[in-house]
């Protein structure tokens, strides 16, 4: 009887503290390297998916200088050698504040805009002991467009030069190559063309990237004008837009065909003209260069 | 008889793993690195590197997150991540080894030693068996490990393209600076 108890008390002499075995070590060494929650990172490349913001942030103390070209419509044939005879460009230089608080400022040659924005980071998607299944952003810009005025002889004030812009970034990474975004947009202009047209656009955007290698990336985008156009006004047309993100270093090329000519959410959102299905698409690409200051 | 027999047994079954398997933590260890070349200077730096050593067997293991590296410039920490180590897949580094010289090292006994550790260095998902000097030191309760040497991130399929081979060197050396203290449960 008592050799049969004292067994039990043997076994528990190999757990005394301070004894430690192999597989025990690597499940402390595990769990010490573990972090509690672990954020997704880099769920894009760039700034923007291709015309619209993307959740990306610039984190503190990083300048982002950016150049955006459209060539013109594929439509012009040969004549214009399929757009490339025109540009718009817009010019950008975007700062991280903080790891949050994102600023921007750019120019566009269309209508001599400039813009001033900036994105904050509300919620980061996380897993482990914070859970959050989505990353969400806010956004807020002011577009200015100094074109001289059409009409100088009536009185112009400089409010109609303005348009306000408001979105919400909701995005996910799936997986190591596919995100996803939803991006809910108003873009309010003070001063519109005729009566007619609505002066808030409501707009939802959707955003996608697909990693092919992991430097290059599949992006498509897609911004719905919910906002119905009233009778006798156009309605702005969707923008659509497919491209590919090539990320050298320093430095993201964005390529892409879209049918926005213009490369800033008033524009894209509100001004789109061109038809996929009539050509009226635009080769283009963005190029970002990252600072540390 | 018999009770003495097992009561034999009892006591040199708790002395026996007391002796054997008095082990040293260290939660937060240094490890850092450092590449240059005429274009770039890239250092990075980890302060949360897990590790045990065993003094009565010489064991000696080491754990790393591959995201907890920390890049002055936060572009650089995402393409490291991203692009060549693919921390995602690959989220950790580890090493497996002995002090070969353990005759020459008195953990008993104040002073710094040195030392040379064998073993098997996983970064990238490809293991690698190195062999790398370095040094001891015994402070009272605690021990403190240092070493330096060169690793080519080629040896660990780390792809470079040729658009930044210029700004990476080919082998990039790594600092290892932790302090043990005696472990307890």
């Amino acid at each position: 009887m008592k050799p049969l108890m004292i067994l039990p008390l043997l076994a528990c002499t190999l757990l005394l503290p301070g004894a430690l075995f192999a597989q025990d070590v690597d499940s402390l060494l595990s769990a010490l390297t573990t972090p509690a929650t672990e954020y997704a990172s880099a769920t894009f490349k760039a700034t923007r998916i291709i015309n619209g913001h993307s959740i990306k942030q610039m984190k503190a103390r990083q300048l982002d200088f950016r150049i955006h070209h459209r060539f013109g419509e594929v439509r012009g044939g040969a004549y214009e050698l399929w757009g490339l005879d025109q540009s718009t460009i817009f010019l950008g230089l975007e700062y991280g504040v903080t790891d949050w608080l994102m600023v921007g400022a750019g120019r566009s040659s269309y209508k001599k805009a400039y813009n001033g924005f900036g994105k904050f980071r509300l919620w980061r998607q996380s897993s482990g002991e914070e859970n959050m299944p989505v990353a969400i952003s806010g956004y807020a810009g002011i577009d200015v467009q100094t074109l001289d005025w059409t009409d100088p002889q009536r009185e112009n004030y400089f409010s109609s030069r303005l348009s306000y812009i408001f979105q919400l970034f909701i995005a996910r990474k799936f997986s190591e190559e596919l995100s996803l975004q939803v991006t809910p947009s108003v873009v309010h202009r003070n001063l519109v063309p005729t009566a007619l047209d609505e002066n808030d656009l409501f707009a939802l955007g959707f955003g996608g990237r697909y990693k092919l290698t992991s430097r290059i990336s599949f992006n498509a985008e897609y911004f719905l004008v919910i906002t119905p156009g009233r009778e006798g006004v156009e309605k702005p047309v969707d923008a659509l837009s497919l491209g590919f993100d090539i990320e050298t270093g320093g430095h993201v090329f964005q390529l892409m065909f879209t049918n926005a000519l213009l490369m800033t959410e008033r524009g894209f959102i509100g001004e789109t003209t061109g038809q996929w299905s009539k050509g009226g698409v635009h080769l283009g690409f963005n190029i970002s260069r990252v600072f540390t200051l | 008889m018999k009770t003495a027999i097992y009561l034999t047994l009892l006591l040199v079954s708790i002395a026996a793993p007391m002796q054997g398997q008095d082990k040293f933590l260290c939660k937060n260890g240094h490890i850092w690195f450092y590449s240059e070349t005429p274009l770039e200077t890239i250092e990075a730096h980890n302060y949360t590197v897990a590790s045990v050593l065993t003094p009565a067997t010489g064991d000696v293991v080491f754990q790393l997150l591959i995201k907890s590296f920390k890049f002055e410039r936060a572009l650089m920490e995402e393409h490291f991540n991203e692009n060549f180590m693919e921390s995602a897949k690959f989220p950790k580094s580890d090493f497996k080894g002995k002090i070969v010289n353990l005759k020459e090292i008195d953990f008993s006994k104040n002073g710094s030693y040195k030392a040379v550790v064998e073993g098997d260095l996983t970064i990238h998902n490809r293991t690698n068996r190195i062999r790398q000097n370095g040094t001891i030191e015994v402070k009272g309760t605690a021990i403190l490990v240092k070493a330096k040497f060169d690793i080519a991130p080629k040896d660990y399929d780390i792809e470079i393209p040729s658009a930044v081979r210029d700004k990476i060197a080919k082998t990039v050396a790594v600092t290892v600076d932790m302090t043990y203290e005696p472990y307890r449960k």
